[in-house]
């Protein structure tokens, strides 16, 4: 199927960011995603863990809480601030400070009236969610430790508070304290540590569930404020500070608690004697996915979600609640994000990685000889590092093809820089007078002769910005006709010049004409998001690939499906294709193959020969080895249109250079884990 | 066949007694066991086997109290009867006639008349499968009733028992087999099945091994192969079940059981630990660990004081709810196999075999009781898998009972063969056997036979190994040890074309050594250490040998492996006779001229019992056991026989017991004997309200007497009396000193029974 001489690039020390916090919207089957470095995620829980929305982080901006009220999401961190976001543009809409110093927790009540956030000074604090903002209602009783966790009871009339050795129960109505509870702490040395209530969770029929770092889960009766039962969740013989035992429920039935083992402990509310109503909580289902601390966990419809210090988000599906098995319910763990970190110079071998607070240029290296694996004539090269100004991490990044020019983009400012490259002498200038629509983007792309730039805005418009030697002038905006809010989050130029795509989170793409500058056409919306797209560079097809792995053929010229795209929506894909677990990422094409479509995801690489038979769910779909060993006459019979290429593991990007070589950006994750912190150290039997 | 007909093969003394799980009585003061043929009991705080219900034809497997009446156990054997017994007085009460073979029994409070048997449904014995019947018994007053009214529960049972429990109240059934759990509600009649994957990417291995309820809620705990517990809950749902997950056993989980509070769950497997899982908080666990073989079973008592586990090495261990263990009840050990013969220890007519790893273990066939172990490795034994031990292979006792010869050994292969003979000398003073003298390098080679001379005077040992010699050993004789004590030395070696000796032997006055070097028997006289004479009768390497006794003594017998069995007349060192049979084991019997031959082939074992004088057998019994018998013994009889029946006259002096090669100690009874021992147990009736005790025996029957003598108007006749008071002071004598009752009392009962014949003697002139 072709041979690439390919670039396998280890040197981008990309560091996923440890999850701090999680909140799950039932209504919208959306969960956000809080992270160490401060950036919010929203992934989409029903269409196969989309990651829809990345709303970069600042420096110095510890997330400790996430709630949702309603449809808006908002955030409490250490630097005292709440923040709600504004998810169609993907970017913060506010922080107000709570003046009681860093916020530890936020809950936001059933109704969604109230936000009560708990602060180190040991206040409760009471804000109003209004229309547009958040408005500052009261304090309740000030206690002298710092309020670690908060739960309001389903009605709204109280509240739990988490504490340094108590748990103490609040009257709403009167700002009082009901009820104190008082914690353990743990036996022998830890007896001097202070048992911290990380988590609580406080039920309906007034049980109160606590999670503290001696290791307990514990529940309590909030009418006459006695434990009723513990459970002991880590192993006793592990005393360490931040034991963190976050709880979320659902349902009233079921509860998981998180450990800093790796391990999420399942709780259910299950009648003792069949048949009758006489419940109690038990704990039934250990889960290990995880091998540092869990900071966050929640519960879903059908699944467990944890995330954790080891940046890996786990969806551990709960076989009871699913209704079938299927590829969309199985476990799943998402490492990477979904989107691209990576852009290439095809036509000058450069490649710009994208860290949160800075850019890396680097050259390819060269190599002679033939064979399996070739001698690097030329180590690669780091050219640039370019820092970041301000305090915001990028959003997004890119380089233009023939490699002269570099844009990024925070959530308040783009820069555009012009490289200058002549032998080892590397320059780069600020094009200091960038037109005032170019303040911020969400996304950026270059044309293919890299005379114009692209800037995804707000409001699904993009921007239209041509380059030339002396510097940029805004051309026009492109505007969609559907009027849909949603930011964009990829742009596909084509090869002529002549047309671009725009994909945005309501899943619509818009196809622009870009000499005329208007509007061409509007891709049916598809039920799954958009992944990864490209236009064929001799056909002018816009190719999709959906997070549901379904894909779509879409001929620009003639505004319709084309008939490749038709049959494989008849015939259907593979099973083996559906049932992979990360989404495309990547759409090339190679020009000395017309037919042939290099698609990639986090495990594999894959070429598609539209000009080849599809395979249906009896045939084999890794058929390369069986064809190897079958004489060169009967292969062809035996061959179908994908290939796939599994030499690669942990792909963060794949890139068809100009020179037919290909760029494959692995980042190994046995290499994230070493740069891991050391997890808890615990006894393994046998060693 | 008509010979054999009253004597029979049974399972008596030495028997498993760690086959099912041990039942403690509701009292907590009797501890019941299945033990071959009987059902034994034993007191709990004393360790003494009491007495044992006997009845059954074949193996007891299994035992459970009758849910009815807490003083009455019902048991069930391969002999296809169900018997309730009450087991404190022994005595049948009732026997059920199923009419196939019966592997398991289960009871449950809820259904009153209803027994839960497991049965053999396959014909053939490859494709086993079990069937689980619940069996309604008739209401008749008969000693034997037929029970016909049979109904399966279900078939595709686990054939071991202990899969298989009752839940809560006796609502619904668990059973477990391979991966599959099933519940069996019988209200609703309706099973629910519950399937775990073979394995999992992490190795595990989830067959379910064992199986326990919750006694109060709806929770089942079931062990697993790897190691795992797992607690069942909700599992009227077909989806919503759940379950959590327990893993501290490294191996399979044997046993599990609920305490009779449900607050606690106790697990055993082959770590020999004991776990006590405290119920909800899962975490929580106390351990007893060391306690010997390997856990088969675990039970309680209902008063949950008491928890008693049997293990792979056939103990009982009886542990207090506090866990600290009280009781040990010993049978006889069982390895894994028994590398030296069965012996008789002459002093104490024990039996002498492997025991614990690196010891033996003397064992009292006639009380059935467990004497003590003799550390001959003296090294400590480690617990894994694959690791080369040191064990006794071989041992000898010399005739007086006073020397006592072991062989150790270790490496399979004979590159890294390590051995050591040691001989051991009685010590009067601490009535047990001392270390006399190692010898490290005996031979270049692996021994392969030992014994010791025959006779009063001097004692030799002659040891033959492969290296082609055979040693005869001395005490004393070596010049160069200038010291007090008598240790062993060499006294000669022999050999014999090179060749490598198979076996050796003493006649039954010491005067001839035989020596048989593969197809080569040689006669030694061991004063000169000149060879006497050869005797050669090919083909075939001659395999045992022995000597006749008596009037027998001038024959002798061989075998080899070419199924000859032959007798040489050493008076005219000529071929007697010779019969074609595949001997697997000749033993004689020390005490008579009798020589008992086991032949297996066509998958069967026979005995023959001949005298060397002439080839007719004078018993024969065909198919004895299914297995190869490689050991065998005679052991004496406390008081013999007087049999006159030509069939039975060869048991009348010693008894023969045999092993089987998976580890069952089985010996021949004849009729009349059995008559005899079951009408002592039928005199066995005393009344409820005292257990038998030793205590019991000695003030209960006095009472009795004494109540007799109030009740009885006219006087007792002379002789009976006279025995009852010496029965008194035999008991006295014979019980154990810390179970008798204070000497106050006994005095005047001592002096009492001194009187008895002085009313007697009183009563005469009233006459």
């Amino acid at each position: 199927m072709g041979e690439f001489k390919v670039h396998r690039v280890r040197f981008f020390d990309y560091m996923p960011s440890g999850i701090r916090a999680l909140a799950f919207n039932r209504d919208i089957e959306r969960i956000a995603v809080a992270r160490m470095d401060g950036s919010v995620e929203v992934f989409h829980c029903s269409d196969r863990f989309f990651q829809e929305k990345i709303i970069p982080g600042r420096e110095q901006c510890g997330i400790e809480g996430l709630s949702w009220v309603g449809e808006r999401l908002f955030s409490a961190g250490l630097n005292g601030g709440i923040t709600e976001y504004d998810l169609t543009n993907q970017k913060v809409k506010y922080t107000v400070d709570a003046y009681g110093g860093p916020i530890w927790t936020i809950a936001g009540n059933q109704q969604g009236t109230h936000l009560a956030v708990g602060c180190e000074d040991g206040t409760v604090k009471l804000f109003e969610v209004n229309e547009d903002k958040i408005q500052f209602e009261r304090n309740l009783d000030r206690q002298k430790s710092r309020i670690i966790s908060l739960s309001w009871h389903p009605s709204g009339s109280k509240i739990a508070a988490g504490m340094m050795d108590m748990i103490q129960i609040f009257n709403v109505e009167t700002g009082h304290s009901v009820h104190r509870l008082l914690a353990d702490r743990g036996v022998g040395t830890s007896r001097s540590k202070e048992c911290v209530v990380w988590s609580v969770v406080y039920l309906s029929d007034g049980t109160i569930i606590s999670g503290d770092s001696v290791g307990m889960v514990k529940l309590w009766d909030d009418q006459t404020g006695t434990l009723i039962k513990s459970h002991n969740v880590t192993k006793c013989d592990v005393i360490t500070s931040y034991l963190i035992v976050p709880l979320e429920w659902q349902n009233e039935d079921s509860l998981v608690a998180g450990t800093s083992e790796g391990t999420v402990v399942q709780f259910q509310f299950i009648s003792m004697v069949l048949g009758k109503d006489d419940k109690e909580w038990v704990r039934t289902r250990t889960f290990k996915n995880h091998t540092h601390d869990i900071r966050a966990v929640a519960e879903i419809t059908t699944a467990v979600v944890s995330g954790g210090m080891d940046a890996q988000l786990v969806v551990r599906p709960l076989l009871d609640k699913v209704e079938v098995r299927s590829a969309a319910s199985a476990l799943r763990k998402i490492h990477f994000p979904h989107r691209r970190l990576v852009s290439c110079a095809r036509k000058s071998g450069l490649m710009l990685f994208q860290y949160p607070g800075h850019l890396e240029l680097w050259r390819l290296g060269e190599s002679e000889g033939k064979g399996s694996s070739l001698f690097v004539k030329r180590n690669p090269e780091k050219l640039l590092h370019l820092k970041v100004k301000g305090e915001d991490h990028i959003r997004c990044s890119a380089v233009s093809p023939c490699g002269e020019w570099i844009v990024y983009s925070t959530a308040s400012s783009l820069r555009l820089y012009r490289l200058h490259c002549d032998n080892n002498n590397v320059s780069i200038t600020k094009i200091s007078k960038l037109p005032m629509v170019l303040s911020s983007a969400n996304q950026l792309c270059f044309s293919s002769d890299s005379s114009h730039l692209f800037s995804a805005s707000t409001q699904s418009s993009v921007h239209l910005v041509s380059l030339s030697q002396s510097g940029c002038k805004f051309v026009g905006t492109l505007k969609p006709k559907s009027g849909s809010h949603q930011a964009i989050h990829l742009l596909a130029a084509s090869e002529d010049g002549k047309w671009l795509a725009s994909a945005n989170s309501d899943h619509e793409v818009h196809i622009y004409n870009l000499q005329t500058r208007k509007a061409h056409c509007t891709v049916p919306v598809y039920s799954s998001a958009v992944t990864a797209m490209g236009i064929h560079p001799t056909t002018n097809c816009l190719f999709m690939m959906y997070a549901d792995q379904q894909m779509c053929e879409y001929s620009i010229e003639q505004k319709q499906y084309t008939d490749w795209s038709r049959m494989v929506q008849r015939k259907g894909l593979h099973r083996f294709w559906m049932e992979r677990d990360t989404p495309c990422l990547n759409v090339m094409f190679n020009p000395q193959h017309p037919s042939h479509v290099i698609l990639h995801d986090t495990y594999m690489l894959c070429i598609i020969d539209q000009s080849l038979p599809l395979p249906d769910d009896k045939t084999q779909f890794y058929n390369q080895l069986t064809l190897k060993s079958l004489p060169e006459e009967q292969r062809k019979s035996h061959s179908h249109a994908f290939k796939v290429c599994k030499t690669f593991k942990d792909i963060l990007c794949v890139e068809l250079m100009s020179d037919q070589s290909l760029v494959v950006v692995e980042r190994p994750l046995e290499d994230v884990a070493s740069q891991l912190p050391a997890p808890i150290k615990q006894k393994k039997f046998a060693t | 066949m008509v010979e054999t007909s009253d004597i029979r093969v049974v399972r008596c003394g030495g028997s498993k007694v760690n086959l099912t799980p041990p039942i403690i009585s509701s009292d907590s003061r009797f501890v019941l066991c299945t033990s071959g043929d009987l059902v034994k009991v034993y007191s709990t705080r004393t360790e003494e086997w009491l007495h044992s219900l006997q009845g059954h034809t074949n193996q007891v497997t299994g035992i459970t109290l009758n849910p009815a009446n807490h003083l009455q156990v019902y048991s069930c054997s391969v002999d296809g009867t169900v018997k309730l017994w009450d087991f404190i007085d022994g005595i049948l009460i009732k026997t059920f006639v199923i009419g196939c073979p019966l592997f398991a029994i289960y009871v449950s409070e809820k259904h009153t008349g209803v027994l839960f048997l497991h049965v053999s449904m396959a014909t053939d014995s490859k494709n086993e499968c079990f069937q689980l019947v619940s069996v309604h018994l008739p209401k008749s007053a008969e000693q034997e009733v037929e029970a016909k009214e049979m109904s399966a529960v279900s078939s595709h049972i686990s054939k071991n028992p202990s899969c298989t429990a009752f839940g809560r109240g006796g609502e619904y059934i668990a059973f477990a087999r391979h991966l599959q759990l099933n519940v069996y509600f019988f209200r609703k009649q309706k099973t629910y099945s519950f399937s775990l994957k073979a394995t999992d990417k992490k190795g595990a291995k989830n067959a379910f091994t064992c199986i326990a309820c919750h006694p109060t809620d709806d929770c089942i705990a079931t062990g697993h192969e790897d190691g795992k517990i797992r607690l069942w809950r909700n599992f009227i749902h077909k989806k919503e079940y759940t379950y959590s997950t327990q893993h501290w056993h490294h191996n399979a989980v044997n046993t599990l059981c609920f305490t009779p509070e449900g607050t606690h769950l106790l697990s055993g497997g082959i770590e020999s630990v004991l776990v006590q899982w405290q119920y909800g908080a899962d975490n929580r666990k106390e351990f007893l660990p060391r306690l010997g073989g390997s856990i088969l079973h675990i039970s309680a008592s209902s008063d949950g004081q008491l928890f008693c586990t049997s293990h792979s090495d056939n103990k009982i261990t009886v542990i207090e709810s506090s866990f600290k263990v009280c009781g040990v009840i010993q049978g006889l050990v069982k390895g894994d196999a028994v590398l030296t013969d069965l012996m008789i220890d002459p002093r104490s007519k024990a039996l002498v075999l492997n025991g614990k790893p690196g010891h033996l273990q003397f064992y009292s066939l006639l009380r059935d009781k467990h004497l003590y172990n003799l550390d001959i490795v003296q090294q400590e034994y480690i617990y894994e898998a694959g690791l080369d031990q040191f064990e006794v292979v071989k041992a000898a006792f010399d005739i007086k009972g006073s020397w006592l010869a072991t062989v150790e050994e270790r490496g399979k292969k004979s590159s890294d063969l390590e051995f050591f003979l040691k001989l051991w000398a009685f010590d009067e003073r601490t009535q047990s056997f001392v270390l006399n003298t190692t010898i490290t390098a005996a031979h270049t080679d692996r021994i392969i036979s030992m014994c010791f001379s025959s006779s009063e005077e001097t004692t030799m040992l002659v040891t033959a190994a492969e290296d082609s010699q055979f040693k005869a050993w001395c005490q004393g004789a070596d010049a160069d040890t200038q010291q007090d004590q008598n240790f062993w030395s060499c006294d000669f070696v022999g050999s014999y074309h090179k060749l490598n000796p198979t076996n050796c032997s003493f006649s039954a006055d010491s005067s001839l050594l035989a020596v048989s070097f593969q197809e080569v028997i040689t006669i030694w006289s061991p004063d000169t250490w000149e060879m006497l004479t050869t005797l050669c009768q090919p083909p075939g390497v001659i395999r045992d040998l022995c000597f006749g006794r008596l009037s027998c003594s001038k024959y002798l017998l061989g075998t080899t492996t070419k199924n000859l069995l032959c007798c040489w007349n050493l008076l005219t060192c000529e071929l007697e006779w010779s019969t074609s049979v595949d001997v697997s084991k000749l033993q004689p019997d020390p005490f008579s001229e009798n020589v008992a031959a086991f032949s297996y082939q066509s998958k069967h074992t026979d005995l023959f019992v001949f005298k060397p004088s002439e080839p007719r057998p004078l018993f024969t019994n065909k198919n004895v056991c299914s297995e190869k018998v490689h050991r065998a013994v005679f052991v004496p009889r406390e008081e013999p026989l007087n049999s006159c029946d030509e069939s039975t006259q060869w048991l009348n002096r010693s008894q023969l017991y045999f092993l089987t090669q998976n580890m069952d100690l089985l010996t021949f009874s004849t009729a009349t004997e059995e008559d005899r021992m079951l009408s002592s147990s039928k005199q066995l009736v005393i009344d409820d309200s005292v257990a038998v005790t030793p205590f019991y025996l000695l003030l209960g029957k006095h009472r009795q007497q004494q109540q007799k003598l109030n009740t009885q108007s006219h006087p007792v006749s002379d002789k009976p009396q006279q025995t009852q008071g010496s029965v008194t002071i035999k008991e006295l004598l014979h019980t154990p000193a810390h179970v008798l009752p204070a000497a106050s009392v006994l005095c005047s009962m001592f002096v009492n029974s001194f009187l008895i014949s002085n009313t007697g003697v009183q009563q005469d002139p009233l006459r």
